[in-house]
């Protein structure tokens, strides 16, 4: 469904990409992990249309994305939640979530992200520059899931939340799969990473040093040891 | 006597309450964890303490000393060290220069600026320690744009320390950290000076477990419960609002 193959990037003339080639299917979910520094946002950024890939290319449901702004993408279908977040800081809650929402008979609605995150409600007039980190998260999430997308990124979707949104999150992210979604999931807690995904990249100074499904990469001790230290 | 004290503290904005009579106390050595679900104000509540936000009510006392209506930066002076959860570091400066102009802060004085900091040894010899104590070791002229995001989190700690802190304040040091990372951190915040009191805001709860000594749960700006490590883990609310089951 989306296709990377050989792909280069670069901040000014800092190589960060070395010829990175992955793909996500539809109804799986796959990981990306290494070590920070390895690539792993920069290659998200690249799919996202905020970096060109130069050269290599990006492929989705047989269409070249290249050239393709960040806009144009949300537009095909591309959610996506940055590790930065991203929050409107003057727009409420709910403007967040309704700016650039998609709507689809049946799918995300506001009452839908709201019961996903009840806490977003009590908040829903609270401007995003009052929320607190954690509500900031779950905020970026549930904006990428009113987009109703057929492809979602997600950077550290779990970083600053409480334990028990992050189980509900992963409850979130094995439906999204069910449904059929396409899921690219960077994430440092391994355990979420592992529990979830189909199957995992592993990046190392810009590039793929390990692909495999959860099984193999449990039972490899040098990838986890060297790339993952584990 | 305790290190610091909160005396039954409010803030609120508005309608929004994010701190309900809140007294909570840490003492010399002690490490207090702070957890709590997303907006239970554990930020805000730092923030009263560090001074970039004013209570509604009630009094933030270090060694018994009101310091309510201090500014943050005398705050600093008086023994208030803190880090942010979004790190707040000169991008542009290199390792040694960021610790370099925390300590100079620390040292006030208005003739500071007529002399080279070059020729200052003792000033040269406290950054590298201060960077020794965060583990910050090698390649210290590099611009802190080019670390690691791993490195730049001791930094930011390197950065509260160089303020010679009574307390110190830490949210979410190992956010966005691998586990490696993170097993690097709890060790540096293990190794830390004895006397210091710590407050740490953290969702890793492998972190808080290992590390607390007392551990408070907010939740809606109020104190849920308060208490040793066994005690919180085995509280059923806890488990319900914050903890959960399986993890």
């Amino acid at each position: 469904m989306l296709e990377l193959d050989n792909v280069h990037a670069y901040y000014g003339q800092s190589h960060v990409l070395h010829g990175v080639s992955m793909a996500v299917d539809k109804g799986e979910v796959v990981s990306l992990l290494g070590r920070n520094g390895a690539g792993k946002t920069t290659t998200v950024l690249t799919i996202m249309g905020y970096l060109a890939p130069d050269p290599g290319t990006i492929v989705y449901a047989g269409a070249n994305l290249k050239g393709l702004p960040p806009f144009a993408l949300a537009r095909r279908g591309f959610g996506f939640v940055p590790q930065e977040r991203g929050i409107f800081p003057s727009l409420t809650v709910e403007e967040n979530l309704t700016v650039a929402a998609r709507t689809r008979a049946g799918h995300w609605t506001l009452g839908r992200a709201y019961a996903l995150f009840p806490r977003l409600e009590e908040r829903r007039g609270n401007l995003g520059f009052q929320l607190s980190g954690g509500e900031q998260q779950m905020l970026a999430i549930a904006r990428a899931l009113m987009l109703n997308p057929d492809v979602i990124l997600l950077d550290e979707p779990s970083e600053g939340l409480a334990p028990l949104i992050v189980e509900e999150i992963v409850g979130v992210l094995r439906t999204l799969k069910s449904e059929g979604l396409a899921v690219l999931l960077i994430e440092q807690n391994l355990r979420v990473a592992l529990d979830l995904a189909d199957r995992h990249y592993v990046m190392s100074k810009g590039t793929v040093c390990y692909t495999g499904t959860t099984i193999e990469l449990e039972h490899n001790e040098r990838v986890l040891r060297e790339y993952l230290s584990v | 006597m305790s290190l610091l004290r909160l005396d039954a503290l409010n803030k609120a904005f508005g309608n929004l309450v994010v701190t309900k009579n809140v007294d909570l106390a840490v003492n010399e050595g002690e490490l207090h964890a702070l957890i709590g679900p997303n907006g239970a104000g554990k930020t805000s509540l730092v923030h009263q303490i560090a001074g970039q936000l004013q209570p509604s009510s009630g009094r933030v006392l270090l060694r018994e000393r009101d310091i309510t209506n201090e500014r943050p930066e005398v705050r600093c002076q008086l023994g208030i060290g803190r880090t942010f959860q979004k790190n707040n570091l000169f991008r542009a400066l290199s390792v040694r220069e960021n610790v370099r102009i925390a300590l100079q802060a620390k040292r006030g004085g208005w003739f500071e600026c007529l002399r080279s900091t070059a020729s200052d040894r003792a000033l040269l010899a406290e950054v590298d320690e201060v960077l020794a104590q965060v583990r910050l070791t090698e390649r210290l002229d590099r611009p802190v744009a080019s670390l690691s995001y791993g490195e730049q989190r001791q930094l930011e700690i390197a950065l509260a320390l160089a303020s010679k802190p009574a307390v110190l304040l830490l949210d979410e040091p190992t956010s966005g950290m691998s586990p490696a990372e993170t097993d690097g951190m709890m060790d540096l915040v293990r190794s830390l000076p004895r006397n210091l009191g710590i407050l740490m805001i953290e969702h890793d709860m492998n972190v808080v477990f290992s590390l607390a000594h007392t551990i408070t749960v907010l939740y809606y700006g109020e104190v849920l419960a308060s208490g040793a490590p066994a005690a919180i883990r085995d509280n059923p609310q806890v488990r319900s609002v914050y903890l959960g089951l399986g993890r």
